[in-house]
């Protein structure tokens, strides 16, 4: 478990992180959701002992980071792939991590053939392509096989292979009781990928919630059903107290009622229904909905427009 | 690539050794596997050598009578350490700031923490590397320097006469010292270009800027500026009238780099990364 309490901290007149709190849990994955700037950088590297904060306090099961004697048995992380000396191999840079944390040096082949790195591994790093890059952080996130994992951006650079890889992989090690904590600004990937999300904007926190719940508030769900006798229906429906306004397609937008009330209603009077679909808003556009007021750097002109997905 | 989404079991017993055991094995693993680290320590035994090799054959026969009376033969067979100490000075802050050039020294500090006892490892692991190899090096150019030197040509050039051993070995600690001198600059400034800049600039311009001083400071100033002060170690016998003996002068130059190393370890906690 990460706990954060009111994480601040400055840079010069800037609050990069500002009385920032919460919560990661183990067995879930969570996704760290902000736009740029919004201090998720800032925020890993405090939890990892990098940066001191100003105020307030982070700990990783019970205990600052910097009281770990071998912090790498405790919290594995992948903050930045290319941050690694370009002129050493592999598995020579797995091998003084390992030597450091008193990690046999045996486990340094363990977890390339693990990441799919077997063949490179006597390879200089500066050679690797980023998504081998990405692959080789994954390694030593993992190499003292912690209870918490911390990934920042780590499906950049990707194949889809890779990509899909890294969801199973993050998925298996939340399955196991494990931490695990990503931030990316894929949204697509994170709805496939996080069970709990922590979404912050400039420094503060936005939301922390389940996916399931964040989805399930959007303003823009509704349900989509087209009828035969769709003029009838909405009546019945809107004398029941649902909104009801008509796409221009003919099909009917219903909110304030479920579908399970809808399909029961269409039943009894006998009405034929051709679609009773729910329209969950998708994470990028609940993302883009919380997140609007606090994104720091917006092109001109760019609202979100993505059409809504079918549950 | 094609990976297993298995997790392996928990496995990872701990080694044996102590912590600080397992930090001065990492730094030495970091040391030996970059290419840099062999080819500083070649270019530096190679001058070493090399210039022994010329100054016995080439400079030591066209000395004057009276110039043969005068010379240090230490410091005409250790000529090399002129250059040498460029590869030492360089490789001390580049062990330091070669992992701040590349973003690694987030990796390091994440992996351990307590960054005083991780640069205290990384100090002993890099004197100990230079120790050995700089002493080696001094000590294969002095002998290659005997058996180059022509016959007749120089007197008391044994090993066994008196101060030649110990400037010989001096020539290491001088070499030894300079590169901590690098390190400790490397941590306080964390920037390659930086850090070998400094130390070339204290090694280099406190003599230039010595000569505009009239000439009584100079006598007071003149045997405490670091180069100065370091090179007695390696003279064999005395000829300056007011440079520092051997390891007065040794002691003042470990002092700087001590202030050095001394100043990034205050230093190294209050920064971010």
């Amino acid at each position: 478990m990460i706990e954060a309490v009111t994480l601040t901290k400055h840079y010069g007149a800037v609050k990069a992180v500002d009385g920032l709190s919460f919560t990661v849990p183990s067995g879930t994955v969570t996704g760290f959701l902000g736009p740029n700037g919004a201090g998720k950088s800032t925020t890993m590297r405090m939890i990892l002992g990098l940066d001191t904060p100003d105020a307030g306090t982070v700990t990783v099961n019970g205990r600052r980071y910097a009281g770990y004697r071998r912090p790498l048995r405790e919290v594995g992380a992948l903050l930045d792939a290319k941050a690694v000396a370009g002129g050493r191999s592999a598995r020579n840079h797995l091998r003084w991590l390992a030597a450091s944390n008193g990690i046999p040096a045996a486990r340094a082949d363990e977890v390339l053939r693990q990441v799919g790195l077997g063949s490179a591994a006597g390879k200089l790093v500066g050679g690797f392509s980023l998504g081998m890059a990405q692959r080789l952080g994954i390694a030593a996130a993992l190499l003292g096989d912690p209870p918490v994992l911390m990934f920042d951006e780590p499906v950049n650079g990707l194949d889809p292979e890779g990509v899909a890889w890294i969801r199973t992989l993050l998925k298996a090690l939340a399955a196991e009781g494990r931490t695990v904590f990503l931030s990316s600004h894929l949204m697509s990937e994170m709805a496939l990928t996080a069970d709990r999300l922590v979404i912050i904007g400039r420094g503060r926190l936005i939301a922390q919630t389940s996916m399931a719940d964040l989805l399930a508030e959007g303003t823009g769900n509704h349900i989509r059903v087209r009828a035969a006798e769709a003029a009838e229906l909405a009546t019945a429906l809107t004398g029941r107290g649902a909104r009801v306004t008509t796409e221009p397609d003919g099909a009917l937008r219903v909110t304030g009622a479920t579908a399970d009330e809808i399909g029961e209603l269409a039943r009894v009077r006998g009405f034929g229904l051709a679609e009773l679909a729910e329209q969950q808003m998708s994470l990028e556009q609940r993302y883009m909905e919380l997140t609007h007021d606090a994104a720091e750097y917006t092109a001109a002109g760019t609202a979100p427009t993505a059409a809504l997905s079918t549950k | 690539m094609t990976a297993a989404t298995v997790l392996a079991p928990p496995s990872a017993p701990t080694t044996r050794r102590g912590d600080f055991g397992n930090l001065l094995r990492a730094e030495f693993i970091k040391l030996r596997t970059v290419r840099s680290t062999y080819w500083t320590l070649l270019i530096a035994f190679a001058a070493n050598i090399g210039f022994a090799v010329l100054a016995a054959s080439v400079i030591a026969p066209r000395l004057s009578a009276h110039d043969r009376a005068q010379v240090d033969v230490v410091q005409l067979a250790l000529a090399g350490i002129h250059l040498s100490q460029i590869a030492y000075g360089v490789l001390g802050a580049l062990v330091v700031t070669g992992e701040y050039g590349s973003g690694m020294i987030r990796a390091t500090f994440a992996a351990v923490p307590r960054r005083r006892v991780l640069l205290a490892a990384k100090a002993t692991v890099f004197t100990g590397v230079t120790l050995v190899t700089a002493t080696a090096s001094t000590f294969a150019a002095y002998l290659a320097f005997q058996a180059a030197l022509p016959a007749n040509t120089l007197s008391g050039t044994a090993l066994s006469a008196p101060g030649i051993a110990r400037a010989v070995a001096g020539g290491g600690l001088y070499l030894t010292a300079l590169g901590l001198l690098g390190f400790g600059l490397g941590v306080i400034l964390r920037s390659s270009a930086g850090a070998i800049a400094t130390v070339f600039g204290l090694l280099f311009v406190p003599p230039l800027l010595l000569d505009l001083l009239p000439g009584g400071w100079k006598n007071d100033v003149g045997p405490y500026i670091p180069m100065e002060a370091g090179n007695q170690v390696y003279v064999a016998v005395q000829h300056e009238a007011v440079a520092l003996a051997p390891w007065t002068g040794f002691a003042v130059f470990c002092a700087y780099a001590a202030v050095a190393v001394a100043t990034g370890l205050a230093v190294i906690n209050r920064r971010d990364v």
